[in-house]
């Protein structure tokens, strides 16, 4: 035990001692997380819209004459055909579409509710959400203006339609994406190259001569960086609640749970890695391209899975980070349970253990 | 006397506080066998990339092959030959691939190439070798052609580090004709080299310890002056007293 | 007794299309301090991988005090210590972290056996805080000696421990060795340097994978099947081309100051012969004299010999 706890030890001093190894593990998850954030809360002046005004009355009117006002808009022109708004968004030429139905101001004078419809083209999901709220907002606000001199309740609602990317995969998308990078890559590119660097630098015959149980010595380059991972995992979460305000709905401990699963996974992949390279350039070059783009590719937090060709959506569930992703997604936004994600992380236990087995079978105990 | 090929003056590196080279005062003859000798950090390292060119000095000055040290690298360049032990062919490449991109480096023409890779090849017994890689080669033929090709574009100097280190002892000796053929055709040879019978085959040596040549001459001379019946007990007394250990 | 017996090992590599140790067999007894003598490339690595059992041997059988190299590889990882060819040491722990590391590794302290690398560690102790990798070549070597010993090891492989390490370095080094087998640890080392022979108590030469003599150094030099001769004078490099050219000459090879030669008629007439000759050849302060052969001379009469066996 006191030689695991030497080793183990030894890695962390490897780790503390090596800038370009601290600014992969801290600095990547800072900065990806700042740079999504920032990119996020840019304020959008000037967004061209169009009004589709079935109605043409007071209250349809006056709702266009504020939305006028905003300096968030400019109204491009009126359309009136849903066909035309279509090409419209085709053609690139607006971000959001304002609708109202025939008989706006009465429905909501006679029957205290009415319906306005937004629609935005989400292909660029931030944008498009942010202009929905705008507009809803100015909704909001003009719904407040007729209370005040209506004695009855009366209430707007805005339906809210997403082109092109119905699920609006935003800000509180992006987080769960970052967190599967950023796990698999450090945990995979750092284990891998740790143990190829050994090989290089020939302390592994040093090691694997000496009484020390081989696998131990792949137990203990796991440790440090299960630990710092979790670090890690901790710096990225709280840079999200605290910078992107991206909430944690469902349990952070369950979350917790899963990522420590993922980050088996990935030292299982990146103990693979090592065990079929013998230099760190093509083991750093292996978890970049073996890792890098199909995560970034196949989760799906960049890229809408479901719009892909078939064969590619095979190939995404074979993608650890696809899983994972689908199971932050569920725990930090919609808030559910394990209950309903037992089966995602069977799936991940399932390759976990795969990857485990197959790693440890090709271990070598010897050289070459 | 012979031509001066390199001429050094107070030649001098500081990395910091720290003097890799202090005040190195030398001058190589055109066509002499120059051994550069000294223990592990004496600085030879440091001193021969600054007559290579590729490190400019702190001060002190040093005309190489006719070229000023400061001013002239690119000339300097053209004019020398480098040998080590660790870099020198590409592997990967063949006999005759390694020969043409050397050749084209060094600028000459394809006829040029043509006509010297084949009495190369000739010399060194490659026929039938040509057009394998130079991976697969025998140790000791890959420093022999690796030799031959630091010299291919005829430079007047030529700098080998540790040429035969590792080289068995048959080789080691087949690569020193080719040291004295090249010699004889008025090649400079400057050489570093663990071995201190090969000390004896230079023409002259000199010995660096902490950053200072503490000796220079024939090597019959140094023994004589040490009172040393081989030049391996001139070394030991000369590096013993070192005070610098650095790689 | 012997603790390291190698019997017909056999190591290849891609696909058998290199052959790297070719049906070595030699025994090395207990406590002494054997010699593996060769260039690059001639085997030496692979037949200490194979007997820290490090590599498979393709054929053949070797065991390390009495156990199989494959069968009980875990028993002898528990009791050699093994000093690669690269010095290998965590460049980036400091002299002490490296040290304390080896030991724990091998389930033991500094303290239990620091009698044994005191001699060694006292000289390396002032830097205990340097990183490895700011030491030079000859304190990185003592460091790695250190590390390799802590265990306090019955046998002890050093692979090329002095290959770029200067004179000074090496001479203290091969002190360390001999002081080392006086505590009586069988100590098996394996240079490129030739001169370096005379320090071991038996030597291997070896070739190409293939053993060409193992001996006492100073049986190897007895068995040197001819007189020697030393030649100088001073165009040594024009003498040299000039006595290829003579027909007495079998051998003749530079050997620093002088050049050696072996005559294939070795009478006093035709050693006279041979002045006039390169008298003639303008030849001036000739000196001809027998010479005791080194070990440099007996590989190199071994190297050819083996060579002439197999283009007959």
């Amino acid at each position: 035990m006191k030689q695991f706890l030497t080793f183990v030890r030894k890695e962390f001093y490897h780790v503390f001692r090596d800038s370009k190894t601290m600014l992969m593990l801290f600095g990547l998850p800072i900065a990806q997380i700042t740079l999504f954030g920032f990119a996020l809360t840019n304020e959008i002046k000037d967004s061209k819209i169009v009004i589709c005004d079935y109605a043409k009355d007071e209250a349809s009117q006056q709702i266009t004459y504020k939305l006028a006002a905003s300096n968030n808009f400019s109204i491009e022109e009126s359309l009136l055909s849903h066909q035309q708004i279509e090409e419209a968004f085709k053609a690139g030429k607006i971000k959001l579409a304002v609708v109202f139905p025939v008989n706006f101001t009465y429905d909501l004078l006679h029957l205290n509710t009415a319906q306005v419809q937004l629609i935005a083209d989400a292909a660029d999901p931030n944008t498009g959400s942010t202009l929905t709220t705008y507009a809803t907002s100015i909704i909001r606000d003009y719904q407040q203006d007729v209370l005040q001199s209506k004695s009855l309740p009366l209430s707007i609602t805005t339906e809210i339609r997403m082109l092109y990317n119905p699920e609006l995969k935003g800000v509180t998308n992006f987080v769960p994406g970052v967190m599967a990078l950023v796990l698999m890559l450090v945990c995979v590119l750092m284990t891998s190259v740790s143990i190829v660097k050994e090989k290089e630098m020939g302390t592994m015959e040093v090691l694997l001569v000496s009484p020390f149980n081989p696998f131990l010595v792949i137990l203990s380059k796991a440790v440090p960086y299960f630990a710092l991972s979790l670090i890690n995992l901790s710096v990225i979460l709280l840079l999200s609640v605290f910078l992107l305000d991206m909430p944690i709905n469902g349990s952070v401990v369950l979350l917790f749970a899963e990522s420590s699963l993922l980050i088996v996974t990935s030292l299982a992949l990146g103990l693979l890695i090592s065990n079929s390279t013998a230099s760190q350039q093509t083991a750093m070059l292996l978890s970049l391209m073996g890792l890098l783009v199909p995560t970034m590719l196949f989760t799906g937090f960049m890229f809408p899975l479901e719009n892909m060709p078939m064969p590619l959506q095979v190939i995404a569930n074979l993608v650890p980070a696809k899983w994972y992703y689908i199971i932050v997604k569920s725990i930090m936004i919609k808030g559910l349970g394990f209950s309903s994600i037992w089966k995602e992380t069977l799936i991940l236990v399932g390759m976990t253990t795969f990857l485990l087995v197959v790693s440890f079978k090709k271990f070598k105990i010897r050289l070459g | 006397m012979a031509e001066i090929v390199i001429k050094a003056e107070k030649l001098t590196k500081r990395f910091g506080d720290f003097i890799a080279a202090n005040e190195i005062t030398f001058d190589v003859y055109a066509g002499e066998i120059f051994g550069f000798l000294g223990a592990n950090g004496a600085g030879k390292t440091t001193a021969m990339r600054m007559l290579c060119g590729l490190s400019t000095p702190s001060s002190g000055k040093a005309i190489i092959a006719g070229f000023d040290i400061y001013k002239q690298t690119e000339s300097i360049k053209k004019n020398i030959g480098y040998m080590s032990q660790k870099f020198s062919l590409y592997e990967d490449l063949t006999v005759i691939e390694n020969i043409t991109f050397f050749g084209g480096i060094y600028g000459l023409s394809d006829k040029e190439i043509k006509e010297k890779s084949e009495i190369l090849i000739q010399q060194l017994g490659l026929q039938g070798v040509t057009k394998k890689l130079v991976g697969s080669l025998p140790l000791g033929w890959k420093q022999k052609l690796s030799f031959s090709v630091a010299v291919l574009h005829e430079p007047k100097i030529v700098f080998l580090d540790e040429p035969t280190g590792g080289v068995d002892p048959v080789t080691r000796r087949q690569f020193w004709d080719l040291i004295y053929e090249a010699s004889d055709k008025g090649i400079t040879i400057f050489v570093t080299t663990h071995y201190m019978d090969e000390a004896e085959y230079c023409n002259r040596i000199s010995m660096m310890v902490d950053g200072v040549v503490k000796a220079l001459d024939t090597p019959s001379n140094l023994k004589q002056e040490f009172a040393a019946g081989t030049m391996d007990e001139v070394f030991f007394e000369l590096a013993r007293g070192a005070k610098r250990k650095g790689d | 007794m012997h603790d390291v017996v190698l019997d017909k090992i056999r190591k290849t590599y891609n696909k058998n299309s290199l052959v790297a140790v070719d049906n070595v067999s030699l025994s090395v007894n207990k406590g002494e301090l054997f010699g593996l003598i060769g260039p690059d490339g001639a085997g030496k690595t692979s037949i200490f991988r194979i007997l820290t059992t490090l590599l498979l041997p393709d054929g053949g059988n070797a065991s390390v005090s009495g156990y199989d190299v494959v069968k009980d590889y875990k028993i002898i990882r528990n009791h050699v210590g093994y000093m690669p060819g690269r010095f290998s040491l965590y460049q980036d722990l400091s002299v002490e972290e490296n040290l304390n590391f080896f030991a724990t590794l091998f389930g033991t302290t500094i303290k239990e056996n620091y009698d044994l690398i005191k001699e060694i560690y006292v000289q390396i102790e002032p830097f205990k805080t340097r990183r490895a990798g700011k030491l030079s070549g000859g304190m990185k070597q003592k460091l790695a000696l250190c590390c390799a010993l802590i265990h306090r090891p019955t046998v002890l492989f050093l692979d090329e421990p002095t290959t770029g390490v200067d004179t000074v370095s090496r001479k203290e080094f091969w002190e360390m060795l001999k002081r080392l087998k006086s505590q009586g640890i069988t100590i098996m080392v394996s240079t490129p340097y030739m001169d370096e022979a005379t320090l071991c108590e038996r030597i291997a030469l070896i070739q190409s994978g293939k053993i060409l003599s193992i001996n006492t150094p100073a049986n190897v030099i007895a068995q040197f099947p001819q007189n020697l001769f030393a030649i100088k004078s001073t165009n040594m490099s024009g003498l040299l081309k000039d006595l290829r050219d003579f027909g007495n000459i079998e051998s003749c090879n530079a050997f620093g100051e002088y050049h050696h030669i072996t005559l294939s008629d070795e009478s006093d007439a035709t050693q006279h012969e041979l002045k006039t000759y390169l008298e003639s050849k303008q030849h001036e302060n000739i000196v001809l004299q027998s010479t005791t052969p080194t070990i440099e001379d007996c590989f190199i009469q071994l190297m050819n010999n083996q060579d002439g066996g197999n283009s007959n």
